[in-house]
Formats: structure tokens, C-alpha cells, sequence
């Protein structure tokens, strides 16, 4: 009996012994993404290109950091699209979880806050789809792997201008959205500074929980302008552009890079078909290693991957990137994380499937962007490259 | 300027009705049982999607048309959501009820109930969102530059039919005035031998059974439906409510339609950003001018 129980306890204490050992060969990232919420498909987009990524690596043995291989161990948390949640999950993921670098938030409505977090507890964070340039703008511990909405606006302008011959315009912009406000106001800008003051002849705003857009919209529609910017979600696009029509509108639209789900066609339908707007990347007519990455997640998922899918593909490969640059990691979460940063300043030039890009020294990627039109089947279709 | 307001006018028409259906089923309960049914919003978001579910059955799996589809849609929508509402008032008001809970119990349950409709859908049928299929071919018409739809005809019309049907109910019939009686006087008025349970599943089943009907016309009209969608329009609606008199069917009708009036006017003549903050001090000067509402009468409790 007496040996039976020696055994028993030995046992354990080696299981014990034995679990710390096997997790410090794990490297743990967190995912602070939309999983409910306004935007569901963004964060489900993130985790799915992850989960692919997670995949392919832990596969392969784990990811060699120094020599030594590492499985990889990802933490979805969902911050429901909120700002105030996308802070308590930055904290739960960096204090709880000790996770070594943090993916997200994807929206700049939680990018912004969330990334004062990560900056302050000193973790690493890359944003992949936000672009409002104060997710990044003094704070040396945050990244992102978007453009910027000050290289975007430009983008669209241009276009517009070129393509609809455009000399008026209205905007119509979500107001408690810091991304949308922020595009909304630098497209202003840019456009009056181009075509002359007054030239942008409506500015209207509406709330984030907003159906109804008509009263917006007969107000914009009376000015008569050329075209419409809605720098919005893809679940508000759904809603504006076939109420504008309804209201007798016939002219384009311009969108911008928060468009780009794949479940922007599900809810808009055929009032959708022939617009434009920026993004990061086209589907459609890829080539190279991107062809190889869209056609993988097609075959996986049954679905093209979103921008915000492609992005976060670039976003965590970054950061594994980072890691490896990092060269050893000690196990000592405070050091670890310092490294992972130094890692990180070291890239400087990476190939994405998003395109080239190289950081500044704010963190940010210098770019190309593109511009789409949706097709009669729903495709987002290649128009434009527009490169900084 | 004129094409613009006129313009308005029916928009205004349009989103009033929404919150008019809504404040209506507030209104109805609060009259019978003066409890303040915070459910309702999202008895509403369930009736959005009863009806995303019967439409897709019969225009996909059973490839019915449209009209016939939206035909069966209302009868069915209505029944499936007042059904909804009585089992909240079963399972939910009525044991409390029974128990002698105070009135502020009941209010707090019904919050909760709410909450149970919305984070059950989230967990059933996920946080993505549904595409309520076209069961009308959306005509526009042009009138002098005034621009309308049969959708928003037919939402305008429905709402004042439905109003007009209410007021025919509470004030014409036996089951109206038994109604009235027990918001008068719950406790005396059984004793004359009316059911104070059967009126009260009556009302929930009319409140419920019209909030389906504005589920229904609403994803037609706004075809993106989702968990919360009920949530901040059940909120306005029962300031609606308020401001019109609460437990009067002409208030519940004119504060709908006087609130959508106000939200679609003030981004009409103002820049948008001031919409909420504008319209609601309007309501509040109202409140404070008539704080029980346009049709409300003051009730003092004797102690």
C-alpha cells in the first residue's frame, strides 16, 4: 500500500514538473478581435486565417526561434466591437493569459484605446486592419499592417475625381466611429483643397445602431452632388446604399476599405453591383504567393478571404517574424517582450500577400492600396494601384 | 426647399410608424397591469426574425411567390410572436404577480427577459447578420420630385390601421372595457367576476402580436436584422410612449410618430451630428411642460 502511494505521489510530481516544461515550449499569442457585435465577420474572418496560419506552422514542428521549435498557441478573445471591451480584453489577454505579442483589435474604434493599453503595460500589438493613424502615433509598442487613412482619402479623391469626373461630393460618415469620422474628415480636406472650397456639398453624420438613413440622405440627394463617399461598415453600406435608391438617387458611391467583407454581398444584394472603393488588396485576378494564400482559405472554408482575413495573415506573420528576429526567448515574460519589440524595429522590408511593405518609425507599413469594383457576380474586381 | 420637407414629411411618416407599432404594445401593457414591459424592443427583434424564418420557408424550400409568401408571413408572424409574449407573461410577470412582487420586481424581470431574447439569439444563431429576403418587388414612385415607395405606403397605412383598430378595441368592445376596468382597479374589479388573467394574456397577446406585424414590416423595409436590433428602438419607443401619455393608445400613436417626426426634422434643418442631442431636449421640454405626456392624466395615489 505504502509503495503504491510513493509511486502515486512520485508520479505526480513529475506530471507536475513535467506540464511548466512542455508550456515553455509554447510561444502564446493573443487575438483581441470582433467576434460579436456590429462587425462578426471581421473577427471571424481574423480567427479563421489564424487558426490556418496556427496550422500550417505547429505542422511543420513549430515555429525555430534561435534553434530551438516552438509550438504556437493562439488566444481568441472577443472584443464585441466595443472600445470599452476592446480595452478589458487587451488587459485579460496581456495580465491573465501573459500572452508574448497581441494581434488587434481590427477597427480603429477599438484599435485606438486598446492600443494605449498595450503601449502602457509594454506588449507588443499589431493592429491588421485599422488605419486611423492615432493607433499608432507615439506609442513604440504598437503596429499595424494597413495603410493609413491619410494615405486612403487621397486614394479615393483621385479616383473619384479620374474615373466619375467628379468636381462636387457629399459624405455621409458614422459619427461615433473614429475611423469613419477620421476618413470622412480627411476625404473633406483633400477633396475642397483639390476642386475648391464648398465643393464637398453635404457632410452628415448618423450613430453607429442607425437604420434609417432617409432624412441624411434627402439631404444629400437635394444638393445634387456627383457622388456619395460612405466611409462605414459593410452592415451600414448594406443599409444606406439601397435606401438611396429608394429615395431616387442614381448615381456612384465611393466606399472605402471597411467594405471589403464577404458578407457585404449577402446583405446588400444587387444594389451593390458596379460600385467602388479603396482596399487593401483584390481577390480577384491575384497572382503569386497571394493566388496561393486565397486559393488555400477557399478550399479550407468555402469562402474568398476578406481583406481583414489577408491582413491578419500578415499581421501574425510579422510578429512571428519579430519573434525569430528576437534570435532566444528566456521564458522571462517581461524580457521576452522587450526582444519580441526590438525584433520587430529590426524588419525592415516584408513581403506580405497584402503587397510589399516596409515600417516607419511609427510602426507603420508604407503601402500600396487598391481600388475595386464589384461585379455583377459579387467579385470584388481590380481597378487600380495606387502606391505612396 | 419645398420637394425637400415634403420629402421629409413622408420619411418622417415612415420611421414614425415603426416607433408608433412599438409604443402601441407598451402602452397596452402598461394601461392593464401599469408595468413597464422592457422586453418589448426585443419581443419586436423576435418577430423580425420569426418572420426571416417563415419567409426563406416558403419562398426557398417551398418556392412559393412573393405575395403569397408575405400573405401567409403576417398571419403567421403575429401568432408566433404573440405567442412569445404571453409565455414572458407566463413564465416571467405572472408568478411574480401572484407572489405580490412589488411593481419594481416586475420591471427589472422584464429587463432581464430582454436581455435572455437577445443573448439567446447570439448564442443560437450566431452574431452574424441576416439578409431578410425581398418578398415584394420594391416599386419607386415620383411624385413632383417627392419620391415614396409601395413599401412605405404600405408601412404608413398598416400603422394607422393597426392604431385604428385598437382604439376600436380598448374603447368598443367588452374585452376594451374590461381592460380599462382592471386599470382602474385590479384588486375590486375581479370580484365583478371579470378574468383578470384571461384580459391580461389578451393584452399581451395584442401588444406582442403587433410588434411581430412591425418586426415584419421593419426587416422588409431595413433588410439587415440582428441580435440588438430591437434594443435602442424599444428604448425610443417607450420614450415615445412616454412623452405621448403612457397607457393611452393616442399617445402611444402620436408620440411614435411625433418622435420620428423630430429625429428625421432635426437632421433635415440642422447639421446631423446634433440629431439626438436636438431632439431630445425637445421631448424633454415637453415632459417638463406636460410631464405626464400629451394624453396622460395625473393619477395621485392614496395612501
Amino acid at each position: 500500500m505504502k509503495r503504491v502511494f510513493k509511486t502515486l505521489l512520485i508520479t505526480c510530481i513529475a506530471m507536475m514538473l513535467a506540464v511548466p516544461a512542455m508550456a515553455a515550449n509554447t510561444i502564446k499569442i493573443g487575438f483581441n478581435i470582433p467576434l460579436t457585435g456590429d462587425i462578426p465577420k471581421v473577427g471571424e474572418s481574423s480567427k479563421l486565417s489564424a487558426e490556418m496560419l496556427k496550422a500550417d506552422i505547429n505542422g511543420a514542428g513549430g515555429l525555430d526561434v534561435g534553434g530551438k521549435k516552438y509550438m504556437l498557441d493562439f488566444i481568441y478573445e472577443d472584443n464585441e466591437a466595443k472600445a470599452e471591451s476592446a480595452v478589458t480584453t487587451a488587459l485579460k489577454l496581456i495580465e491573465k493569459d501573459e500572452v508574448l505579442a497581441m494581434i488587434g483589435p481590427n477597427s480603429s474604434k477599438q484599435a485606438v484605446p486598446a492600443g494605449e493599453v498595450a503601449n502602457d503595460n509594454s506588449v507588443v500589438m499589431i493592429s491588421p486592419w485599422s488605419t486611423n493613424p492615432d493607433t499608432t502615433f507615439d506609442r513604440p509598442w504598437v503596429f499595424r499592417a494597413a495603410f493609413l487613412d491619410p494615405f486612403q482619402g487621397p486614394v479615393a479623391v483621385n479616383f473619384a475625381v479620374e474615373t466619375f469626373g467628379a468636381k462636387t461630393a457629399a459624405v455621409l460618415y458614422d459619427l461615433s466611429n473614429d475611423y469613419s469620422k477620421g476618413l470622412a474628415e480627411i476625404f473633406k480636406n483633400v477633396f475642397e483643397k483639390k476642386m475648391g472650397p464648398g465643393t464637398v456639398l453635404a457632410f452628415e453624420s448618423h450613430g453607429t445602431k442607425d437604420q434609417d438613413f432617409s432624412a441624411q440622405l434627402t439631404k444629400i440627394i437635394a444638393t445634387k452632388p456627383d457622388f456619395i463617399f460612405v466611409p462605414d461598415n459593410y452592415n451600414q453600406v448594406a443599409l444606406i446604399v439601397p435606401q438611396a435608391r429608394q429615395l431616387g438617387y442614381k448615381g456612384q458611391f465611393m466606399g472605402s476599405d471597411a467594405w471589403g467583407s464577404s458578407e457585404l454581398m449577402t446583405l446588400c444584394g444587387d444594389a451593390c453591383k458596379g460600385l467602388y472603393f479603396s482596399t487593401h488588396y483584390a481577390a480577384a485576378g491575384a497572382t503569386g504567393a497571394t493566388k496561393k494564400f486565397i486559393d488555400r482559405y477557399t478550399a479550407k472554408y468555402g469562402e474568398t478571404p476578406d481583406d481583414v482575413a489577408a491582413l491578419t495573415w500578415d499581421a501574425t506573420r510579422v510578429v512571428l517574424q519579430g519573434i525569430q528576429n528576437a534570435g532566444k526567448l528566456t521564458g522571462k515574460l517581461k524580457k521576452d517582450r522587450k526582444a519580441i519589440r526590438k525584433g520587430m524595429q529590426e524588419i525592415t522590408s516584408f513581403a506580405g500577400i497584402t503587397g510589399n511593405m516596409k515600417f516607419d518609425d511609427q510602426g507603420d507599413p508604407i503601402k500600396c492600396a487598391v481600388v475595386v469594383q464589384i461585379s455583377q457576380t459579387g467579385q470584388f474586381e481590380f481597378r487600380k494601384s495606387v502606391c505612396p | 426647399m419645398l420637394e425637400s420637407f415634403l420629402q421629409n414629411v413622408i420619411n418622417a411618416l415612415q420611421w414614425g410608424s415603426f416607433y408608433a407599432l412599438i409604443a402601441l404594445g407598451y402602452t397596452l401593457v402598461y394601461g392593464v397591469l401599469t408595468l413597464i414591459n422592457f422586453a418589448h424592443g426585443d419581443v419586436f427583434m423576435v418577430g423580425a426574425y420569426i418572420a426571416f424564418f417563415i419567409s426563406t420557408f416558403f419562398l426557398t424550400t417551398l418556392g412559393l411567390p412573393g405575395w403569397v409568401a408575405l400573405a401567409l408571413c403576417i398571419p403567421l408572424t403575429m401568432i408566433l410572436t404573440s405567442l412569445v409574449g404571453v409565455t414572458l407573461e407566463r413564465i416571467a410577470y405572472r408568478p411574480l404577480r401572484k407572489k405580490g412582487a412589488h411593481r419594481l420586481y416586475v420591471v427589472i424581470t422584464a429587463l432581464m427577459c430582454g436581455l435572455i431574447l437577445e443573448h439567446a439569439n447570439l448564442a443560437i444563431l450566431g452574431a452574424s447578420r441576416k439578409a431578410f429576403p425581398p418578398l415584394i418587388e420594391v416599386q419607386v414612385y415620383n411624385i413632383g420630385g417627392v419620391t415614396f415607395t409601395n413599401l412605405k405606403i404600405a408601412v404608413i397605412v398598416t400603422a394607422f390601421l393597426v392604431f385604428l383598430f385598437l382604439q376600436w378595441v380598448v374603447t368598443r368592445t367588452r374585452v376594451g372595457m374590461a381592460m380599462r376596468a382592471i386599470s382602474y382597479d385590479n384588486f375590486a374589479v375581479p370580484l365583478m367576476g371579470i378574468p383578470l388573467d384571461q384580459i391580461i394574456v389578451v393584452t399581451f397577446i395584442l401588444g406582442s402580436g403587433f410588434a411581430g406585424l412591425a418586426g415584419l414590416l421593419f426587416a422588409m423595409s431595413y433588410p439587415v436584422l440582428e441580435p440588438y436590433m430591437g434594443a435602442l428602438i424599444g428604448w425610443k419607443a417607450f420614450i415615445a410612449a412616454v412623452v405621448g401619455g403612457i397607457g393611452d393608445i393616442r399617445g402611444a400613436f402620436l408620440g411614435g410618430f411625433l418622435l420620428g417626426a423630430v429625429e428625421i426634422m432635426v437632421v433635415a434643418f440642422f447639421p446631423s451630428t446634433f440629431r439626438d442631442l436636438i431632439s431630445f431636449t425637445v421631448l424633454l421640454a415637453i415632459l417638463t411642460w406636460k410631464p405626464t405626456g400629451l394624453f396622460g392624466i395625473a393619477k395621485t395615489t392614496k395612501i
